[in-house]
């Protein structure tokens, strides 16, 4: 299984290099580019939130080490701390998703006050954004 | 025009995060030897299970090597909470007739919510109680809890959190991880230091004050998560 899995990789590192980082940039950019061209403010926060899961994906994709394990040393694996995957960017994405959730929670309730007070949620029909 | 700008904009930023991130080869290992202490990979790696007694390394470094770091976190998620309770604030007049903006669910819906719910709750306590064995944590099992609360708010109209006793929960909570941090202050160490590090790896009672940190975390965040859900789903509907 395990050299089954080590043939595969080195076979096919490139297609797996392209899959994972491609992946996540082109969320990164799919993201941008709501948050460029849409007009409705809801559209433009998911647009953040896509951004964020691409930037997510990006850290936990270079903290993988082949053939690694997660980083918890349950019982049996107890003296696997050389094959284990790298912990600090699994722990500094989960107060990055925290953070993102502050975020778009506060965006939220930003756009809910806006729309009660210009009765829709297009930025290009707030005139009063306008100088 | 303007879509071409920035289609022309992301195909450059695009091709450049690519060139980039191409050059980082995707597996390899970046720790090093982990027993050497050279990478901070590598240290927490060597040092967590003799040393801390947790088995979770990722719960190590959130709470303990980085406990300051999480501190501020679990306070920027309080300040959205408030943030978003002052933004949204409705005067008592309003309150009166203000209702729920979800429509009514179902039958079948209700019933199973009602039957869902003990159990998303008690999952979430399972895994912030058990984040420093487990994959999960404080801040995993509150959002699960706090999944359990959106169910019953959005298929019950007469379900209601009790504000008072959230506002005691959150600050008791809060109080108790600065305590804690104080605590190791007192004894004359570090803000945070987990003192007791007593317990076998892989037991429950196990890790010192990290269990401790994460279960006061848990009982923050899905308070948290809750008054942001119950605040967002009460908003008085467009007349």
């Amino acid at each position: 299984m395990q050299e089954q899995f080590n043939e595969v990789f080195t076979k096919y590192h490139e297609v797996i290099t392209w899959g994972v980082y491609g992946t996540a940039i082109a969320l990164m950019l799919i993201g941008l580019y709501a948050i460029l061209i849409k007009k409705n403010l809801v559209k433009i926060i998911i647009g953040l939130t896509i951004m964020d899961a691409g930037i997510h994906l990006l850290f936990v994709g270079i903290g993988y080490i082949q053939n690694g394990t997660a980083p918890i040393f349950s019982p049996g694996y107890e003296n696997a701390a050389d094959r284990m995957v790298d912990p600090v960017p699994q722990a500094l994405v989960l107060t990055a998703i925290i953070i993102g959730f502050a975020i778009t929670a506060v965006a939220l309730s930003l756009v809910i006050r806006l729309y009660k007070h210009h009765h829709t949620a297009k930025i290009d029909q707030i005139k009063s954004l306008k100088w | 025009m303007k879509k071409a700008f920035v289609i022309i904009l992301l195909a450059v930023l695009g091709f450049f995060l690519t060139k980039t991130f191409m050059d980082i080869p995707f597996g390899e290992n970046r720790i090093g030897e982990v027993s050497s202490n050279e990478t901070a990979a590598g240290y927490y790696l060597n040092n967590t299970p003799a040393k801390t007694k947790v088995a979770n390394v990722v719960t190590a470094i959130v709470v303990n090597y980085r406990g300051l770091d999480t501190l501020g976190e679990v306070t920027v998620l309080f300040l959205a909470s408030t943030g978003l309770a002052s933004i949204l604030y409705r005067r008592k007049r309003e309150e009166e007739d203000a209702e729920r903006l979800s429509l009514p669910s179902s039958r079948i819906m209700r019933t199973g919510v009602r039957v869902l719910f003990p159990a998303i709750v008690l999952l979430g306590i399972y895994v912030f109680i058990h984040g420093h064995l487990t994959p999960g944590g404080g801040f995993q099992g509150g959002t699960i809890v706090a999944t359990g609360f959106l169910l019953m708010l959005i298929s019950y109209k007469g379900f209601n959190t009790d504000h008072n006793r959230m506002v005691w929960i959150e600050s008791l909570a809060g109080l108790s991880f600065v305590g804690i941090g104080i605590w190791g202050l007192i004894s004359g160490n570090t803000f945070l230091e987990n003192i007791p590090e007593t317990g076998i790896l892989n037991s429950l009672i196990s890790g010192g004050l990290i269990p401790i940190i994460y279960i006061v975390v848990g009982f923050k965040v899905a308070v948290e998560l809750t008054g942001i859900l119950d605040i967002l789903l009460n908003i008085k509907p467009k007349k």
